[in-house]
């Protein structure tokens, strides 16, 4: 789903992903894990697919600009004193029940932080931390330095944060 | 360092890319500030939960087209 637009697209890339693993299976030759080799056909259906759909939207959804390989403040910068030190610091979610923090309004709410980040924070956020790729294989998969990987990676897990900040109170 | 430096160190904190210097400067001073180590808790925890979110069973109807694309491969294969 961090590629495509709606559940039925991303059901056709898992059908045809799948039948492209079978297909090449012969052809694995164990340089990589078998899941990051998957991930890799996964990753290179979606992109076909999505470089076949951007043709047919209207041009001016092309020009949302993605930064996501610069480094930015992740916290709003308010809640700073001039002196650079916390003014409201983050409240600990340690005495909260776990059947808050892990339910299921949380997982929604996490599902949601995950849509709005721009792409390319979101294939990071989603290889590394719901799938459970290593950095290096992240890296390798999407072309990225170690360097942009992290960037990425940052950015994303603060805008997740932010949002469940907003929920767990 | 301050609060605000320290909190856009926290995945290269985490993912171990700081130099040796970086990291015990990060380290005294998460010891002495009750904000930062509560954010830092917070990221562990906000990763934990992004890990749980990819335990969604797979909807039975896709399971079960994804079983009928295996068998009409493996039948081919066979032949």
């Amino acid at each position: 789903m961090a590629y495509v637009r709606d559940r039925g697209v991303a059901e056709d890339v898992v059908q045809e992903s799948w039948l492209t693993c079978l297909r090449r299976l012969g052809d694995f030759e164990g340089r990589s894990s078998l899941k990051t080799w998957i991930f890799g056909i996964v990753i290179n259906t979606a992109r076909a697919r999505r470089r076949k759909e951007v043709r047919i939207l209207p041009f001016t959804s092309l020009w949302r600009r993605d930064d996501s390989d610069r480094r930015k403040p992740t916290v709003e910068q308010s809640r700073f004193g001039s002196d650079g030190m916390w003014r409201s610091g983050p409240q600990s979610w340690d005495n909260l029940p776990e059947s808050k923090v892990l339910g299921q309004e949380t997982l929604e709410r996490v599902k949601a932080a995950i849509d709005e980040l721009p792409p390319k924070q979101r294939e990071v956020i989603v290889l590394r931390d719901v799938a459970g790729l290593e950095a290096g294989e992240v890296a390798g998969l999407l072309g990225l330095s170690p360097e942009n990987q992290r960037v990425r990676l940052h950015r994303a897990r603060a805008a997740v944060r932010r949002s469940l900040e907003d929920y767990l109170r | 360092m301050t609060c605000r430096q320290v909190v856009e160190l926290m995945t290269d904190y985490l993912e171990g890319a700081l130099s040796p210097e970086e990291r015990s400067r990060f380290e005294e001073h998460i010891a002495g500030c009750d904000g930062c180590t509560a954010y830092l808790a917070q990221l562990r925890r906000t990763k934990e939960i992004l890990g749980r979110s990819a335990a969604e069973p797979v909807p039975p109807a896709i399971q079960a087209e994804l079983l009928e694309a295996f068998r009409d491969w493996r039948s081919h294969r066979q032949v």
